[in-house]
């Protein structure tokens, strides 16, 4: 195992986590990542901070919003 | 020409009461992921709850101009994006050049140098940040890098759906979206490991 960053890996990786990689790629990477403990911890951390990115920056509609939205409703072109 | 028989006619007018009906039906059953969108392009929860009032009003008036059968949650971001640009909310207090993100493993190196190598297996390291930190964090992001990680990555927007909502190209996104990102890393970086 190496401690240098490994080039190919950072490359691929938002392709690999968006599930963007061709069939051919998507294998060449995970074999990769199956002896490579450096970018395998990095890939790990990734998956888990796009989940908790998201969990934390999702925030629920306020009360009351949807009611006055409602009102919109038969908004006409002409008015 | 003649006029039409008043019973066609009625139910021609039924008939458009009713797709319209069903249009807006189903444009509320999105009211919650517009709003978490929204959300993270602006500054605070009023002015998001304005940009959707807006958005809504502005899709309730037009809805004629909808193709039934496309995508009517990236019709609604279109319109919610350009009332974003319009009302110069994309300029507001962003540095005037974003600086040159540092790389996609920056925020774990930092990590990694700080606790071993051994921390980045931890499904909870991401945790001990703040989710304060990190809404902070997305906001620091320069505004067009930020409107395509909040689609992608919050919104659940594919690259070609916020594509068709920024009217962008999908190569120009996916850049975007990558330094968008790096960016921030990096801020989450500084944000929790000063």
């Amino acid at each position: 195992m190496t401690r240098d960053p490994c080039d190919k890996c950072e490359e691929i990786l938002q392709d690999y986590l968006d599930r963007t990689l061709t069939n051919d790629e998507w294998a060449e990477a995970e074999t990769h990542l199956d002896g490579c403990d450096y970018c395998r911890r990095r890939y790990r951390f990734e998956e888990n901070l796009r989940r908790y990115v998201k969990t934390s920056a999702v925030e629920r509609m306020p009360p009351g919003l949807m009611e006055k939205l409602q009102e919109l409703r038969g908004l006409d072109a002409t008015a | 020409m003649s006029e039409p028989e008043p019973a066609t006619e009625a139910r021609r007018i039924a008939a458009e009461a009713r797709d319209r009906q069903r249009f807006e039906e189903e444009a509320l059953s999105f009211a919650d992921q517009v709003y978490r969108v929204a959300r993270r392009l602006v500054g605070s929860r009023e002015e998001a709850e304005d940009l959707v009032q807006e958005t809504y009003a502005r899709a309730f008036r037009s809805w004629r101009s909808f193709t039934p059968g496309t995508n009517m949650r990236a019709w609604l971001l279109r319109i919610l994006t350009n009332l974003n640009v319009d009302r110069g909310r994309r300029i507001q207090r962003s540095p005037q050049q974003q600086p040159l993100e540092e790389s996609d493993y920056y925020l774990a190196n930092k990590l990694a140098s700080a606790g071993g190598e051994e921390v980045l297996e931890q499904d909870h390291v991401v945790e001990r940040m703040s989710q304060d930190s990190v809404v902070n964090a997305l906001a620091s992001i320069q505004p067009q890098f930020r409107e395509v990680v909040v689609l992608v990555d919050i919104g659940d927007f594919t690259y070609a759906d916020a594509a068709q909502i920024l009217d962008i190209p999908i190569g120009t996104v996916m850049s975007r979206l990558h330094r968008g990102r790096r960016a921030l890393k990096q801020q989450l970086a500084e944000e929790t490991m000063a």
